[in-house]
Formats: C-alpha cells, structure tokens, sequence
C-alpha cells in the first residue's frame, strides 16, 4: 500500500494532468529535491521559490486571483506564523469583493509531533487554521483520505488548508489508492526517485494510471460502530485510537463511535450529534495546545446543544499547554497525547458511572 | 511635531487653494528636486493631444472633486473613515489611461494601494460607486458595504481587491505576474504602494520573487512616494536616498520621476510598460508626489501646504492654451454638479440587511452567493437562526 507521502505525490500529479493544477511549488518542492517529505519527486508542475513563506502565500493568492489552480507548500507549519495576515486576506478575498473573486487555492503543510522535532518542527496548526475564516481545513489519517482530500482541495473554489500529520507520512493504509500497483516494491520503483544524485539525472517517474477518488470536505469519517462512547479525531491520533477502540472492543467488550473527522472546517456537526445523541458520552481528541483548542470548541457546542443528551461531562484531550515540543523522547511524550493517555482517558469515559 | 513638519515643508492650512485660477504654486522641496527633466517632458509632450490633455484634465478634476466630496461626507458623518488619493492625480491618471484593460492574463492586473481613485476612474469606474462605498450601502459594488472607501475589486478590469495591509499587495502581485509569464502572453502586473510601507519586508520580496533569474516576473512596481508614513516623516526612517535604489542591486531596471507633471508621468509609465510588456521583466518606478489631505480622516484630512498637481496641470494647459480659464471653470463645474448628483441618489440607497452577513463567505454555487453552501456545510439554518437586528 502506498504510504501518506507517495498518495499525495499521486494526488497532486492527478491534479496537474487531470485537474488544471498549474503550479505546486514551495521551498525546496521542485528537483532535486522533490520536498522534504518526497511529497513532490517527480511532478512536471513543481518548483523551487525562494525561502519565503510570505512570499509563497503571497505567490499562491495572486495565482488565485488570476483564476489558476495551485498547490503551495509551506515546508512546516511552524514557518507559516508569519503569513497569517496573507492567510486573512486570502480567506476574505470572496468575503471582501462581495464575491467578485474566488480563491481557489490550496496550502498544504506538514503540522504536528513525532519524529523528534523539537520547537521548530513540531507545532501543530489546526486550531490556527480554524480561526481563519474564507479557508477550509483538512487532515487525512490514511493515505486514501490524503489522496481523496487533496483532489477535492484542488477543485474547492474555496482556499483550503491541507494539514498533513507528518508523523504519519510514511504510514501505509489497508486502502488502495485507485490505479495503485499491487506490491509496495513496484509503486516505489514507479514513483519513488533514486537518492544516488547519478541515478537521479536519468530518473523519470512511471505514474500508475490514476483515477478520480474524491473525498468530501466536510465528512467525517465513521471508523468504528459503538454504542457505549463517541470518540472524535484527526490527524496523528486516528491510528492510535482506532488500535485501542479495537482492542477495548474485543477484550473488554467496550464498543466505541469512533470517527475521524477528517475536516476541521467546515466540520461534520451532524455526525457528532447524532452520535452523541446515542451514546451520551463523548471525547475530543487531538496534539494542539490546550487552551483555545479546536477541541475546546467542539466542547462548547456540546455543551449548548447536546447537554441534555450527556450522560457524563465530556472531555477533551490534548497538548499541554507549553511554550514548544521537547526534543527528549520524554518530553515529547507528556507534552502531546500518546496511546496510554488516550486509552485511560477512553475507558474512564465509557465506564462512568451515570 | 510642528518643527517636524515644517522642516519637511509640509504644515497643514486651513485656507483652501482650490480655484483653477490660482496664483502661481510655490513649488516644495520635493517638487523642485524633481522638476529637472524639462527636456524629457518636452519630447513627451509631443506624444499628448489636446483631446488627450483635456480627458486627463477632466479625469484628474472629478477624481479631485469626488475626494473632497468624500471627505466632507466623513466629517459629516456619513461615513466612518476617508482614505483616499488627492494629490496623486497628474501620475495615477496616466496609469490608468494606459493599462491595457480587460479581464484576465492577457490584460494587466492592477493591485492597487487605497491612493488608486484617479486611477480608477481613468480606467472607466464610476464615482457614484465611491460614495456608495463611502456611505457603505447595499449598493457599493466593491464590498457590499463591507470596506473602507476606496477599496475597490472589479474583476472586468482586473483590478483585485484592494486592502488596508499595507505591502501585502506587493506579495499577492508576484501571483499574477507568475501567471502571465505564460507564452505569448501579453497582460503585465501593475502593483502600486506608498514610500513608508517599502520599509515592509513584502516589499523586499517582492524585489527578490521579480528577479529571481529561474522566473522573472512581467510585473510594474510603482512606488509613489510623498515622503510620509501618516504622521511620521521619511527622512528619518530611511537610510536610502531613493527607494528605486533598492531595485538596482537586483538588476531591475528603475526610474524616479516627478508625479506631479503629467507629462512626465505619462512618458515615464509609458516607457516602463512598454519594458515590462516586451522585456517580461520587472520595473521600478519610484514617483514622487504630494499628499494633500494628509494620510486619512484618522488625522483629521486637513488641506496641506504642498505643490497642487492639479493647479500645476491647469497653468500649464493655460500657457499652452490648450484651454482657456473658463474651460476649465465649466470642468469643475459640470463635476462638481455630477458628484453631488450622485451623492443624493446614494442617500436614498439602502443599507445592507442584517443576513447578508453571509453572502460570499465562501464561493457562490448557483447564483446562492455562497450563502447556501456555507449554510449547509457549516449545519446551520439560517432560516431558523437569523443574524440579530441591526442597531441601525
């Protein structure tokens, strides 16, 4: 199966053969590098700009206003904070001219912890992005939601914000991408270019025949069926829970709603209510900091429209509140929430007493 | 403050200068040092009919007439905040008699700072729609009453929404530069901005992303330069003499004008176009002009002792006769009497509603105005749960 990184290189060259995608370029997106996740290797339609996040949001809302389609890379997310008034403006583009002018663009970049980032490589961006309205947000956890989303990214007329949990980019999903060979060596011969700098000046991708495969902005998800508490997610996370809702299920006998929200704007309300509708319980799960999380806001629409529905208080777990990520393997472990915290805090939920 | 001001040659006066007939204008530090190419105006002037001279002078007038109509609107309470381009008429004309106009790649983009009313008009936009944007109707084509006057978005010119973030524009215009690099494309990107917001890092970026030798960028970069950044006087915030130095150590091609003298700016755009159009490479036009009602109505949009492009222009018409003192009488006339026409049909134009809140927050589906995909996708029924009543 193909990995985050490979889908979404399928995706985006699915975009620029199929979609109208002019330009995907960003620090580093072009040859010879192909991005710093091999996100971009081989596309015919990628660049390198200068190191200038400013500059590349500012290059993609120009493409936008010309009516192009592109894809712009901000290499991490921890980059992308001194852009944040360019975000503004690209997302009241629409708002702002009375709609005189879409902005149909797409920003991906990579958000979250876990591959021992420290301060600078392992911010997360989803609460960030929530608060900036005109966008839309995305976050797969499988490849064939990465693959799915970015297609449906490019053809929104709307920006949309493409969070990539990047402790997840080398992650293989149990889906296939449709056009995917059949055996992880030959997709990887196909698409994946050659480290040794000789090999790579002869190199040219053989794309597998892709397919259209749109996932809906806006969906969550339905992981798992339960009727005993709703756990809702995105990103990073996703795994973990969905290996201990399986495990509590099948040795505990604790069924689990689970869902991957896939979306965190515009999010999928109706999923969430009328799970909590049913089970009366529920937990909010991601890695932001704490205070002034998405999460938070999840809570507070439970509370005014679901809180006769509850059973128990519900919950959020999430990063604490902390000035960065330590990059001592101990550190990061307290600081965002990993498979133990997230199982504890499952099973207290599901066993409250009512 | 006043020390400061007076030694920049800039005190705000109460009196107004304001007939076409006025004595001759005592020329500021700024205009003298940039009054030196005679000799180039003469060639350009050759280039300018009368017929040309008269349209520009008849532009030049009702942009004029319109922000002082403007103003008095703002101090009269009908309307929350001036910011406009008095003062910079003589150069944002021309620009805007020149653009090639249209939409898409193939006609210029204009990402214009909130200066660009005369440039607006020359290119065929209506001052009624100004005042609509000013009083922040229902009917302000540009934002729906949503922005401050003089931000405008006309998508059949190509004229992209104009903001109040300062320099910002200069980065989104490497974005539709990049697009028309396309072959055989004959549309350039025209970005224009004030001398105190170069200072910005955007501005920088914008040097580096033009020239960058992997993709040069068919974009016009216009400075125009009056010497202030609201209240706080050039000088002593910047180091360099000119801002369009700053375009040499990237190799792109500059030039400093006099803004004020029409015939210059017509000749100085005319040959920067003509370079960015053929050459697909970028330019600095550095121009430097008055600002005659200070920055905004934040400080007060009193008239300022500076050279009068308009007042310049009209002398010169005379002396060339081109037109006569009464021609030019019966000009500010005819607009005067327009631009208050237009200002009574506004104030009786409605307000926006209460739910139009949500029009085109996001793109518009089957003529919805977005709002019903918005409605959708967000879960809520606007139907249901309107906006609350409006204080007004």
């Amino acid at each position: 199966m193909a990995s985050m990184a490979q889908a979404i290189r399928m995706a985006l060259r699915y975009g620029e053969t199929n979609m109208d995608v002019t330009d995907i370029f960003g620090e580093d997106v072009g040859p010879p590098l192909g991005g710093a996740f091999t996100v971009t290797q081989g596309l015919s339609n990628s660049w390198n700009c200068p190191l200038d996040e400013r500059g590349i949001v500012g290059m993609a809302t120009g493409i936008g206003l010309a009516g192009k389609r592109c894809v712009a890379e901000v290499q991490f997310c921890d980059y992308i904070f001194n852009t944040i008034d360019l975000l503004k403006l690209a997302g009241n583009a629409c708002w702002s001219s009375n709609g005189e002018f879409n902005m149909p663009i797409v920003v991906m970049t990579p958000v979250g912890s876990g591959i021992h980032g420290s301060l600078y490589h392992s911010h997360s961006f989803d609460a960030w992005a929530s608060r900036i309205p005109g966008w839309k947000v995305v976050m797969p956890s499988t490849p064939l939601d990465a693959y799915g989303l970015m297609l449906s990214a490019i053809e929104d007329p709307n920006p949309v914000m493409y969070c990539i949990p990047k402790a997840l980019m080398r992650a293989r999903g149990e889906e296939k991408i449709p056009g995917e060979p059949d055996s992880d060596k030959e997709l990887k011969a196909m698409i994946d270019q050659p480290v040794d700098a000789a090999a790579l000046k002869a190199w040219k991708p053989k794309w597998p025949k892709l397919e259209k495969y749109m996932v809906p902005i806006g969906k969550a998800k339905h992981v798992q069926e339960g009727s005993h508490a709703t756990v809702v997610s995105y990103g990073r996370q996703m795994p973990l829970i969905e290996e201990i809702a399986r495990r509590l299920k099948a040795e505990q006998g604790i069924e689990f709603d689970v869902f991957d929200l896939r979306t965190i704007y515009p999010y999928d309300w109706n999923a969430i209510k009328t799970s909590v509708e049913k089970t009366g319980r529920v937990i909010f799960v991601n890695e932001d900091t704490e205070i002034s999380n998405f999460g938070e806001h999840l809570l507070r629409r439970t509370c005014d429209e679901l809180f006769y529905s509850l059973k128990v208080r519900p919950r959020m777990l999430a990063g604490k509140q902390l000035p960065g990520i330590g990059i001592s393997p101990v550190l990061e472990d307290v600081s965002v929430p990993q498979a133990n915290h997230i199982e504890k805090e499952m099973i207290e939920l599901a066993t409250e007493q009512a | 403050m006043e020390k400061a001001l007076a030694r920049a040659g800039k005190v705000p006066v109460k009196a107004k200068s304001k007939a076409p007939n006025a004595k001759a204008v005592r020329l500021t530090k700024v205009a003298r040092l940039n009054n030196s190419n005679a000799q180039r105006k003469s060639m350009a002037s050759k280039k300018l009919t009368n017929e040309k001279l008269r349209e520009i002078h008849s532009t030049m007038v009702e942009s004029r007439v319109l922000e002082e109509r403007l103003i008095r609107m703002n101090k009269a309470g009908e309307g929350y905040f001036w910011i406009g381009g008095p003062g910079e008429e003589a150069f944002a004309v021309p620009l805007g008699m020149l653009m090639r106009k249209g939409e898409g790649i193939q006609y210029d983009y204009l990402h214009s700072h909130y200066r660009g009313s005369p440039t607006v008009l020359a290119l065929g936009g209506q001052s009624i729609d100004a005042i609509r944007q000013m009083r922040a109707v229902a009917t302000d084509p540009y934002s729906g009453g949503r922005n401050f006057v003089n931000h405008y978005a006309i998508k059949k010119w190509n004229i992209v929404p104009v903001f109040s973030v300062i320099e910002a524009q200069y980065l989104q215009s490497i974005g539709t530069a990049h697009v028309q690099r396309e072959k055989g494309c004959k549309g350039i990107t025209i970005v224009t901005g004030g001398d105190a917001g170069t200072a910005e890092g955007d501005f920088a970026s914008a040097l580096v992303w033009s020239s960058r030798p992997a993709g040069t960028l068919p974009l016009l970069m216009i400075v125009t330069n009056n010497k202030f950044g609201i209240s706080t006087p050039w000088e002593g915030q910047h180091g360099e003499k000119n801002v369009a130095d700053r375009g040499k150590a990237f190799g792109i091609r500059t030039n400093i004008i006099n803004g004020n003298d029409v015939w210059e700016s017509w000749e100085a755009l005319e040959e920067a176009m003509e370079y960015v159009r053929t050459e697909r490479k970028p330019f600095l036009l550095e121009a430097r002009v008055s600002r005659l009602y200070g920055h905004s109505s934040a400080s007060g949009a009193p008239r300022w002792n500076e050279e009068d492009c308009l007042e310049v222009f009209e002398q010169k018409l005379i002396k060339a006769k081109v037109m006569t003192e009464k021609e030019i009488k019966a000009v500010h006339e005819k607009m005067t009497t327009k631009i208050t026409e237009a200002y009574k049909q506004v104030q009786q134009e409605a307000f926006p509603t209460p739910e139009s809140i949500y029009d085109h927050v996001w793109a518009e589906e089957n003529g919805d105005k977005g709002r019903d995909s918005f409605a959708a996708e967000i879960g809520i029924d606007f139907a249901k749960n309107p906006p609350p009543p409006a204080h007004h």
